[in-house]
């Protein structure tokens, strides 16, 4: 009977035990969900829902037109194609660019290769404003800000990639020697070394940059606000700013904006989940 | 020239270009402006040391240093403790964790204007999640991003909620730490908090220090969300983007002013250098003291 009682007792304390961290950790999550809900919440709100007194959670008449509203007071399927535009360009040039400077300073021998990784890891050391300037100066005398070129063309140099090709850089480094060395016993040339042996092997690391890469330029706000001035050439990052500016307090249609915004970067995390946490894992072992 | 270096050369070249072009030849364009009047219509004429005389002088850049040394110094730890502290929580073994992961890691990925904007409403005095939240507790809540006092407590919170990025790398380590240096701690009858203080903490400490220093890079350079709340709770006329009491005004958002608002590149240039300055020694600083607390595992 005492046996009984007693592992009674050790269960019930196992079940508390394993009890308890849910509660902390729905607590939390609760906290960093609710303002998300409140968001979409807010975005079928009336405006008289809004500031209704006592306060309303859930809206009794849905009001789904915000978002229509929203489709008709700005161009959001125009900002959202310039902005998918301009993040899948920087994905393509940061793509070709950086793994071949990420090759040079981990597989080629030769003298520069810890020059090159030196410049690399300064370009993520330096702040931007110090570039900033000069940069939108000499964009400036080409005639091209208002274009998409200061935006796009700087990744196919990649330029302002050095966290990428950091990234790169240490994943080839994982990679057998050996492969790579009889390859060139065999008299292969280094572009096809690259080409039929690096690259295929790096599939993980290139899709989680192109990822990572896409989410910061989905994301970006300075670039846009020194570099498009037309209305039709905006961003979504841009676009809500401006669009906030001549909608301030009419929330329900910023919050069913911002969801709109947002929606595109919460598919892409769940379609690529893996990629995201690689990269970081990546990022953080070898940082 | 040889072979490997010509190859090292060509594989190096797009990046080499892009390096010359947009930042090389910026910096020190970006050193030369900072030594004269530049407004982007007339031709710099060489002031000497006026820029920086202007920086050491300005009342608006000691308060944008003020606010930013308050961001670097209170975000920067509060959101390395809260990515920690979540961390922790789920490297606990349990049921359902990767659906936790996702709640916590979602908010840091919302983009900045997103945030800023849903947090503005969030925030709001009167009709506000959280001040209706504490309505119904009978506490009354604070004006939050219109009262000098609370904007950037308002903004360490926002920064808080995005603490997801920083927990999946604390993560990541949490999980790398050798089982057996807490089963032989457990045998010396070690307990939790000792185990934690002894135990982990020492093997994530390379970690802690690279999120440090990204986090100090990130505050210092503070700029989006600033932008964006000051230029919203400034009266629509008063285009200075610095919030209630200048609360707001941060030293990106102030350079960006005088950059692109006012154009006077001089002072801008040189408020760059002095950041870079500014960043580079306390980077150094951290780097330097980093052999006391950091500890490189056997591996």
């Amino acid at each position: 009977m005492s046996s009984a009682t007693g592992s009674f007792g050790g269960g019930a304390g196992k079940g508390i035990r394993r009890f308890v961290p849910h509660l902390f950790l729905a607590a939390f999550s609760a906290v960093f969900v609710m303002p998300i809900l409140w968001l979409l919440l807010t975005s079928i709100k009336s405006d008289k829902d809004l500031y209704a007194n006592p306060p309303v959670l859930f809206p009794k008449q849905p009001r789904w037109e915000n978002y229509v509203d929203v489709f008709r007071e700005i161009n959001f399927l125009g900002m959202t194609w310039n902005t998918f535009f301009i993040s899948i360009m920087c994905v393509i040039g940061v793509l070709i660019s950086a793994p071949l400077v990420a090759y040079a300073c981990s597989h080629i021998d030769w003298k520069g290769k810890n020059i090159i990784f030196a410049l690399v890891i300064g370009t993520l050391l330096l702040p931007y404003q110090v570039t900033m300037i000069p940069t939108y100066i000499i964009w400036g005398k080409l005639g091209m800000i208002g274009s998409y070129m200061p935006l796009i063309l700087p990744a196919f140099l990649s330029a302002g990639a050095g966290y990428y090709i950091f990234l790169l850089r240490q994943f080839f480094m994982t990679l057998p020697v050996s492969l790579i060395h009889s390859a060139k016993i065999d008299g292969a040339s280094e572009l096809r070394i690259y080409l039929q042996i690096l690259m295929p092997l790096s599939k993980p690391i290139i899709a989680t940059v192109g990822v990572l890469l896409f989410l910061a330029t989905w994301s970006d706000f300075l670039g846009p606000l020194l570099y498009l001035n037309n209305e039709k050439d905006y961003t979504l990052s841009l676009g809500l700013y401006a669009f906030m500016q001549t909608h301030y307090i009419m929330w329900e249609k910023l919050m069913a904006a911002s969801a709109m915004f947002t929606l595109p970067i919460i598919v892409l995390f769940f379609f690529a989940q893996k990629q995201f946490i690689e990269g970081i894992k990546l990022t953080g072992i070898k940082g | 020239m040889k072979r490997a270096t010509l190859t090292g050369l060509l594989f190096s070249s797009p990046f080499l270009i892009g390096f010359i072009a947009f930042t090389l030849y910026p910096i020190g364009a970006s050193l030369v402006y900072s030594f004269t009047d530049f407004n982007m219509f007339k031709s710099p004429s060489w002031v000497g040391l006026d820029n920086y005389r202007w920086v050491f002088q300005e009342k608006d850049v000691w308060k944008s240093i003020a606010n930013t040394l308050y961001m670097v110094l209170f975000a920067t730890p509060i959101s390395l403790i809260v990515g920690l502290l979540l961390a922790q929580m789920l490297n606990m073994k349990v049921r359902g964790q990767s659906i936790y992961r996702t709640l916590y890691y979602i908010p840091s990925i919302v983009p900045a204007i997103a945030t800023s904007l849903v947090w503005m409403w969030v925030l709001n005095p009167k009709s506000g999640l959280i001040n209706t939240a504490l309505g119904y507790l009978g506490i009354r809540g604070p004006n939050w991003l219109l009262d000098p006092v609370w904007t950037k407590p308002s903004l360490i919170l926002m920064g808080a909620w995005g603490a997801g990025g920083i927990m999946i790398i604390f993560l990541a380590s949490l999980q790398d730490v050798p089982r057996s240096l807490y089963e032989s701690a457990e045998i010396d009858g070690a307990g939790k908090v000792r185990k934690f203080f002894s135990i982990t903490l020492p093997s994530i400490s390379p970690i802690i220090l690279f999120q440090l220093i990204m986090g100090l890079i990130t505050y210092f350079q503070y700029f989006a969300q600033a932008f964006m709340l000051a230029s919203m709770t400034n009266s629509g006329a008063n285009q200075t983007m610095a919030g209630p009491e200048k609360s707001l005004l941060f030293y990106a958002v102030l350079l960006y002013r005088e950059a692109f608002v006012d154009f006077r590149m001089g002072h801008a240039s040189a408020m760059a250098w002095v950041l870079f300055l500014i960043t580079s020694i306390v980077t150094y600083l951290i780097f330097r003291s980093s052999n006391r607390w950091v500890t490189y595992g056997g591996d």
